[in-house]
């Protein structure tokens, strides 16, 4: 799926995740987490696992971490995507 | 199945569907319908069909109320959803059986695609319109999979030109119906939240009057309801032990060969020892065997 418009999706909520998707030359990942000393790396592991299952090898991608759960992070990624991609 | 409590839960706050197992409620409501904005609807299906995937809670039931018919998104809710086996869809503002069955019809596309087994799913209709009450029975006999009946009152007034109150005047004859229309099918019937969640006053009486009325539970949108509203609709330690007497005086009676059995000086007759035994079942369910 390739990034072709700005979108965002979650919210800055607790247990939340906001994501913003926009078109980029290049894979450019930023991840913020409130939990980042502990879990930077699952964090990091989900989003760029749900970037290789929706085959997106390009755009910028910020991730704004509040505590989210996997399961959120994935959903709220696959939303993001989804939004902002087209086959 | 017991359903005192069917606590509502927004379908794109994760906070609240991640937590909800843990409140108390014997059943949780992920709700797609009215609690999430229109342009936000894609993004609850998508949580909801997650938290299903990696969360799904061994605690308690839970239900996906999916949006009405007349407004597009209910396939798409489905097609989200039903492969992760939800226990039951409530489909909001069902007003007759052809509703239920093209909504039966379209989960068993879906089961038959993701290769699990038809019925997996039941329905649990929301029975909130003027049409949908006069058609309970209809909606109630429609399918197999229809597990109960559940009054929605705030839309049901809409639909009513009413104005919904404290008393609830205006959806007594709803609320009989529904019972009635579900009790004839050997279903359960459950009431409708009560939605000021300050007036816990105003929550015991609403629900003392339900469960008056033969409801077997009822929603609510708070977890500070939940206690409450269990506990009102369990029966009471007084009640559990006055079943266990009337079950052991009729097997006593019958070792006697007695045809007629008293018990505190009252005969015993046949509604008595069947509400002895639904007592008794709640019991079991309760608390997971005979603690007498």
């Amino acid at each position: 799926m390739e990034i072709r418009k700005n979108a965002a999706a979650g919210t800055l909520e607790s247990s939340d995740v906001f994501i913003c998707v926009e078109p980029y030359g290049q894979l450019s990942v930023q991840i913020q987490s409130v939990v980042q000393e502990q879990y930077m790396e699952a964090v990091s592991n989900t989003v760029f696992q749900v970037l290789e299952e929706f085959e997106v090898k390009s755009g910028k991608i910020q991730v704004n971490d509040r505590g989210a759960l996997d399961c959120v992070i994935r959903a709220r990624m696959e939303t993001a995507i989804r939004r902002g991609g087209s086959r | 199945m017991m359903r005192r409590t069917m606590l509502f839960l927004p379908g794109n706050t994760p906070n609240m569907l991640i937590n909800g197992d843990v409140l108390g409620a014997d059943s949780i409501i992920f709700d797609l319908e009215d609690a999430v904005a229109p342009d936000e609807k894609d993004a609850a299906r998508i949580l909801v069909r997650n938290t299903l995937k990696y969360q799904k809670s061994s605690a308690c039931e839970t239900i996906i109320r999916i949006n009405p018919l007349d407004f597009g998104e209910w396939k798409a809710d489905l097609e989200e959803v039903i492969p992760y086996k939800p226990d039951l869809i409530m489909p909001a503002k069902t007003s007759s059986a052809q509703d239920i069955q093209i909504i039966a019809d379209y989960m068993a596309q879906i089961e038959e695609q993701a290769k699990i087994q038809v019925g997996s799913t039941g329905i649990l209709p929301l029975v909130e319109t003027v049409l949908g009450v006069e058609k309970a029975f209809e909606i109630a006999s429609a399918h197999k999979r229809v597990a109960g009946l559940f009054l929605g009152g705030e839309d049901l007034t809409a639909d009513l030109h009413c104005k919904r109150t404290r008393e609830g005047q205006e959806i007594f004859y709803a609320r009989s119906r529904i019972v009635c229309a579900a009790r004839a099918c050997g279903l359960e019937a459950y009431d409708t939240p009560f939605t000021d969640v300050e007036d816990m006053q105003g929550l015991v009486k609403d629900s003392q009057f339900a469960r008056s009325l033969g409801f077997s539970g009822k929603a609510v949108i708070s977890p500070r309801h939940v206690e409450t509203v269990n506990a009102l609709f369990s029966p009471a330690p007084e009640e559990i032990e006055y079943a266990h007497e009337v079950v052991e005086a009729i097997q006593e009676g019958k070792r006697q060969g007695k045809g007629a059995v008293s018990l505190r000086g009252k005969m015993i007759d046949a509604p008595i020892v069947k509400r002895a035994e639904q007592i008794l079942d709640m019991e079991r369910q309760m608390f997971g065997g005979d603690f007498h």
